[in-house]
């Protein structure tokens, strides 16, 4: 398979770059494997590759119902940050950024990591000091942020409305520079690569039906391709894990929900930075190939559909132009949906559940792609020691029991509003 | 766009009504010692028919128990809550 690399490009040029292979084999299943990943997302290719590389565990599978990345993986806008207040989340999604910051080369992939910043917008002197409280926290934990006045971020996002006229006068913002995006497709390709190389198995077209469990142990799954045992499984099934959890005959404080995003027409380069409206729920960054990428709330209705109503397109474009006022002279290109797994704290669910050797990572809400590496591993270090990294303890699916959820938002148990 | 039957005001646009959730939860009595985590926290999240819970809130302002389809958003039936649909 060879590694990627300038030389190997400058190599086909000779050849009229007729050298490249496959990125990853296209196996059948075997009947058993020491450990299954159900799900060929971000995160179950991930979580397949730390426990390849780090535990030592080759001898697995992941198995996906239809193709790598087809999920909320390939849906999402790329948002990568880890500005968050609780200690709960903080350090995990901390760890989640440092892994992005060196996995390209870890990957020996591309996933074109781009730092750029993030830039929570303020438009009142509450929201202000809500965002000065906020990146303290993030600062007393070792995180990056910074408090912007009006003129810095005029600076940073100048196509932002300044004038008299602004519906939501800017007051400020809350930077995180080391924030940015990544190329959504690259992050599951190159891990499945990279998992692949190490002799994990990824079987696309495989939807698992069922999950056997025996005594309360878990002793395999059921397939659209036959019966796998195995002694260990993880489910990183986002929108789907309350199915998946249910044929193991457990309920979860999880709904399912729709959530669309947009793109527009391309420009050339307009906005080097992501920048969230701080008045309504609108987010904005520009792709490498020049299209806006935007988003907003979700739809609010439980949804499985992966696809959206034009009410919800309306009003994102609303909260745009009013932030934005020359977006409104742009089209829009394409607008599609996913199906997010919202929680009742809006924070993940990483851990152990009831059955032994089931393990659940889920609940990813909106905020499930910066995750991805870090997801990944500390969802290895679950399932390979058996027990919770002192990185997911707090994210635990007991919390709800106890009552020691991680509610950044203080919204509330209703998963729509997180 | 979606349209609800209001049993009240007959079909409207969705964006008159706010999702309330899950209408099939029911709470538990007042004293008793179970039941509580379940109601506020667990769901059946199914796909497929779901009853569920809408607020006609610039119409009547009443509750509507509607089923509908999470896999495809067909509206299956409405009413009011505790009947027929519920
Ligand atoms: C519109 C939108 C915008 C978003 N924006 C952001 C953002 O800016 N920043 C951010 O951090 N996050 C964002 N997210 C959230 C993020 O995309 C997800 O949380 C994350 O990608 C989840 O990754 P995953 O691997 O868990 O899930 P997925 O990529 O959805 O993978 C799960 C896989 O499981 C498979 N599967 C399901 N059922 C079965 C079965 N029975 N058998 C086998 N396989 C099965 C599915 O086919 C799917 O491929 C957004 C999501 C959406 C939809
Ligand atoms: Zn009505």
């Amino acid at each position: 398979m060879g590694e990627y690399s300038v030389w190997s490009v400058l190599r086909g040029g000779l050849t009229g770059q007729t050298h490249w292979k496959r990125a990853w084999r296209d196996p059948d299943p075997k009947p058993a494997y020491d450990a299954i990943i159900v799900g060929g997302g971000g995160h179950g290719l991930a979580t397949a590759f730390y426990l390849a590389k780090l535990h030592g565990m080759t001898n697995i599978a992941v198995l996906e119902k239809g193709w790598v990345g087809g999920g909320n993986t390939g849906r999402n806008t790329t948002i990568v940050r880890s500005n968050y207040m609780l200690e709960g989340n903080a350090h995990f999604y901390e760890k989640s950024l440092q892994l992005w910051e060196g996995l390209s080369q870890e990957l020996n992939y591309n996933v074109m990591f781009s730092q750029r910043g993030v830039l929570n917008l303020a438009h009142s002197d509450a929201q202000m000091d809500g965002y000065a409280r906020r990146g303290n926290a993030m600062r007393l934990n070792g995180i990056d942020a910074e408090l912007l006045t009006r003129e810095q971020v005029r600076a940073w996002a100048p196509m932002c409305d300044f004038s008299e006229r602004a519906r939501f006068p800017i007051h400020g913002g809350l930077l995180q520079p080391r924030g940015g995006t990544a190329r959504h497709d690259a992050v599951a390709w190159g891990f499945a690569r990279a998992a692949d190389r190490l002799g994990v198995d990824i079987i696309q077209n495989c939807e698992v039906t069922g999950i056997d469990v025996v005594e309360g142990r878990v002793t395999g799954v059921q397939t659209s391709r036959g019966p796998i045992k195995a002694k260990k499984v993880g489910l990183a099934v986002a929108g789907h894990t309350t199915q998946l959890a249910q044929m193991a005959g457990l309920r979860l404080p999880i709904e399912s929900h729709l959530l669309q995003a947009m793109v527009s027409e391309p420009l050339k380069p307009w906005i080097d930075c992501v920048v969230t409206f701080g008045a309504g729920h609108f987010y904005i960054s520009q792709s490498d190939k020049g299209g806006l990428v935007f988003g907003g709330d979700l739809d609010g209705y439980n949804s499985f559909a992966q696809r959206g109503n034009l009410p919800m397109v309306e009003h994102v474009v609303q909260c745009g132009v009013a932030l934005m006022p020359s977006l409104k002279r742009l089209r829009l290109l394409r607008h599609w949906g996913g199906v997010m797994d919202m929680t009742m704290d809006g924070s993940p669910i990483i851990g152990k559940t009831p059955v032994e050797g089931l393990y659940l990572n889920g609940g990813w809400c909106y905020g499930g792609f910066k995750a991805t590496p870090g997801s990944g591993w500390v969802f290895a270090y679950t399932m390979a020691q058996d027990r919770p990294h002192e990185l997911n303890a707090a994210l635990s699916l007991d919390r709800f029991e106890r009552g020691a959820v991680l509610d950044e938002r203080g919204a509330g148990p209703t998963p729509g509003w997180h | 766009m979606l349209r609800i039957d209001c049993p009240w005001c007959g079909p409207r646009d969705m964006v008159e009504f706010t999702y309330v959730g899950d209408g099939t939860l029911r709470r538990p009595e007042i004293g008793a010692e179970d039941g509580h985590f379940d109601y506020v926290y667990l769901r059946d999240n199914p796909k497929g028919p779901h009853v569920e819970i809408w607020r006609h809130g610039v119409g009547c302002r009443r509750h509507v128990a509607v089923t509908r389809d999470t896999a495809t958003h067909e509206m299956l039936a409405t009413g009011k809550p505790g009947e027929g649909a519920s």
